[in-house]
């Protein structure tokens, strides 16, 4: 059902720009649960932050690496850190839809990856700086 | 003096501090832009990236300072998804200024 979960994605990326639409179903839930979702976005917003800060980073602090290399881990925690953002305010709106419907929040796969993610760039730049490849 | 209606688990506090560490967040990545800057030894390119980031950063101070604003009403509003979009677009101007500047 890849269309289905295309419509829904274009449907989400549409809230985003119209809030009052959010307003419009459901009842409005307790200003404490809105305040923690809003508190769960900020803190993934860090995480994109710091990802892109990571991207730097690799680029200034891996001199000797080989160009290719080192291009190549900056702009995945670059683009991790733009995907991470976009993930955020998803997330945000999905979780206050779902608060206000009084429905289940939704589950996501998006951690685990991200997990696995950085843990593969963290294990590959300590090969890089241990082994010195690409210098 | 004691406010008329406040919430013991001190929530909007909580939230007021979030955007804080968030903004402190974007002024780390933002002052790794300008020493990337430096090393890049000052082409035209990451001169101007470098200032888009700066802009982004003054952008999401604001955003973040008209929301911590709006916190201090004793039952604060939802956060506006206009708002949410603008600090989400001062990562990702940061990320795209980030790929522009790599050597």
């Amino acid at each position: 059902m890849t269309g289905g979960r295309f419509a829904d994605a274009v449907a989400g990326v549409r809230l985003w720009f119209a809030p009052e639409r959010l307003r419009e179903e459901g009842n409005t839930p307790d200003y404490r649960f809105s305040l923690a979702n809003e508190r769960t976005f900020l803190a993934w917003l860090r995480t994109a932050m710091a990802l892109v800060g990571g991207g730097f980073a690799v680029d200034q602090f891996l001199p000797d690496t080989g160009r290719a290399l080192r291009l190549a881990l900056a702009l995945t925690l670059l683009a991790g850190g733009a995907v991470c953002a976009l993930r955020a305010i998803n997330h945000w709106i999905r979780c206050e839809r779902a608060m206000r419907r009084g429905e289940d929040l939704p589950v996501s796969r998006f951690p685990v990856m991200l997990g696995l993610a950085v843990g593969v760039v963290a294990l590959l730049m300590v090969i890089v700086v241990a082994v010195g490849w690409g210098g | 003096m004691t406010e008329p209606v406040r919430d013991p688990g001190l929530q909007p506090e909580r939230t007021r501090l979030a955007w804080r560490r968030t903004t402190l967040a974007c002024a780390v990545a933002a002052s790794l832009a300008g020493r990337q800057t430096l090393h890049a030894g000052g082409g035209p390119l990451p001169v101007l990236a470098l200032s888009l980031v700066v802009l982004s950063w003054l952008a999401f101070v604001a955003v973040a300072h008209h929301r911590i604003r709006h916190l201090h009403a004793p039952r604060p509003p939802l956060l506006t998804s206009r708002a949410a979009v603008a600090a989400v677009g001062c990562v990702m101007g940061a990320a795209v200024c980030g790929a522009a500047m790599l050597r």
